[in-house]
């Protein structure tokens, strides 16, 4: 019963927590950039008045367009019950659902894609196709970490893999730290954070997510923004769930250590963002190429 | 000590595959720098420290491929301005998958040659196979005559790794052999960079197809 409650209360943390997540990360770059920058709070403000706003369709756009942001935030929403956080379960587990959540990511991006080409815009279908084409190199390397991860932990389902890896600081460390850089590259690259994409631009040249979601606006562009900081958080906790030896230490403490993981991450990749230029985009598929061959290394260690 | 062995073959064998991926041809450089730098270490982890032959080795090993060799390759670059990309002929990425193949293939080598005797570390054998497959593939595949040098390098410290796997057996030969080996090893590189530069005015391996006794041009 206390389980399932705290995976409860760890899920719903998790949905109130995820935008203030993205403001760290502009705090961050603000305070490199030695601004002042917009308050902590400002997406949520953001997704009130979105919300409030009324949305306006183009007349070419079909049903298909207006699916895509409710059934990404719905499968964006599953995913989040499923993955594990601050030593609590996920509320629903079963074996092989790390593949699952793969694949309801999966389903958010064909959606999101469906729904920039049917507005028939040849802007949104370039952006459609880069993104395409990168998450076709950040899926495998995902799902290879994650079967590493599976492989070290003998299990199958997120909840028994993520935050149960024990490990000490020491020599064998080396296929948890690949497994690492591994999970840290596609979160970036999901995310659309800077080496891969680069979420402040405006320039037709340099855009992958943003410019898919051009036409999107009111309450849809309000559940794209909630569903991409949702994203991040996702792919957060399982990346500090992986690296976070927490085995054995009390629930509260567990749970404390790893939201105080979450906001490290978002400062990390602040200041990856200030200190990093855009990779080209044609050097992106080497970048992921790289975390597809150091996840496959890791599973060879392991699986040796 | 067994455990700390292998932490370091991951981080060789991780170097080599940076090298395959990496397009900076002065990256390349340092990247073997480390690898050497790292390789040299290897004396001293995998020898009891009762005699001062691993300590000379060690830093003999470090001194030549930490930093004469890396420094001979920076000078070259400079001098023979050349482009600074790498100019493979098998692109980066399938250069990486080569890589991951060449891993697997090494592994499962390890698992069909079973030594008489217990290695030092599990990964030497593996990462060594690695290092060599990966050097010979540099060899072929580069274009710029430097990336030929260093697929030398590479593919010399997989053998140097696979003699060290002998080393609490046979000291005194295997010492030698190593010794032999780096001496060699500059003394080629040394004059096949600098006959390269002489030759040629470009150090272009696609375009060496002139280069015998006779001319027709």
């Amino acid at each position: 019963m206390i389980s399932i409650l705290s995976s409860i209360l760890t899920v719903l943390c998790g949905f109130a927590l995820a935008p203030l997540l993205l403001g760290v990360v502009n705090r961050t770059k603000a305070v490199f950039a030695g601004r002042k920058g917009q308050p902590l709070l400002q997406l949520y403000f953001d997704l009130t008045r979105l919300i409030g706003k009324g949305a306006v369709y183009s007349r070419t756009t079909s049903w298909v367009f207006r699916a895509g942001p409710i059934v990404g935030l719905a499968a964006i929403a599953i995913a989040m019950t499923l993955v594990p956080f601050g030593g609590s379960r996920g509320l629903v587990s079963f074996a092989g659902d790390f593949f699952f959540v793969a694949y309801l990511l999966g389903i958010l991006r064909f959606l999101w894609v469906v729904a920039a080409l049917d507005t028939g815009s040849s802007f949104e279908g370039m952006g459609a196709s880069r993104e395409v084409a990168f998450s076709a190199l950040a899926e495998p390397a995902l799902l290879l970490a994650l079967t590493a991860v599976a492989w070290m932990t003998r299990s199958l389902s997120l909840s028994e893999m993520v935050g149960r890896l024990s490990w000490t600081l020491g020599p064998g460390v080396a296929p948890i730290a690949m497994v690492g850089c591994t999970l840290f590259v596609v979160f970036l690259a999901e995310n659309a954070r800077i080496p891969v994409d680069d979420p402040n631009t405006h320039l037709e040249l340099t855009m992958i997510h943003e410019v898919m979601v051009l036409d999107h606006s009111g309450p849809d562009f309000a559940m794209i923004q909630y569903t991409a900081a949702l994203k991040f958080w996702l792919l957060g906790a399982i990346l500090i769930g992986v690296l976070l030896p927490l085995e054995g230490l009390p629930m509260i403490i567990r749970f404390l250590v790893s939201v105080a993981g979450m906001f490290t991450l978002a400062v990390l990749v602040g200041i990856v963002e200030s200190t990093m230029a855009r990779l080209r985009l044609l050097k992106v598929p080497q970048l992921l190429a790289g975390a597809c061959a150091l996840a496959i290394f890791a599973l060879i260690l392991v699986v040796r | 000590m067994r455990e700390w062995i292998d932490l370091l073959m991951v981080l060789v064998a991780v170097t080599n595959l940076a090298i395959l991926g990496v397009s900076r041809l002065r990256t390349c450089i340092r990247l073997s720098a480390i690898q050497g730098a790292m390789l040299g270490c290897l004396p001293l982890m995998v020898a009891p420290l009762e005699s001062w032959t691993p300590l000379l080795l060690a830093l003999v090993t470090i001194a030549l491929k930490g930093w004469v060799l890396p420094a001979l390759l920076e000078r070259s670059l400079v001098e023979a301005n050349v482009q600074r990309e790498v100019q493979p002929f098998v692109g980066y990425n399938a250069s990486i998958l080569i890589g991951v193949i060449a891993i697997a293939a090494s592994f499962w080598f390890n698992t069909r040659l079973p030594l008489p005797f217990d290695p030092p570390g599990t990964l030497m054998i593996p990462t060594a196979f690695f290092g060599v497959l990966v050097g010979l593939f540099i060899l072929v595949s580069r274009k710029i005559a430097l990336n030929q040098v260093i697929g030398y390098l590479v593919l010399e410290n997989g053998i140097y790794t696979f003699g060290l796997v002998l080393m609490p057996h046979q000291t005194l030969m295997v010492e030698l052999g190593i010794l032999l080996d780096l001496f060699v090893g500059v003394f080629v590189m040394g004059i096949a960079i600098f006959q390269i530069n002489r030759e040629f005015d470009h150090i272009d391996a696609d375009r060496m197809t002139g280069l015998r006794d006779w001319s027709d041009e």
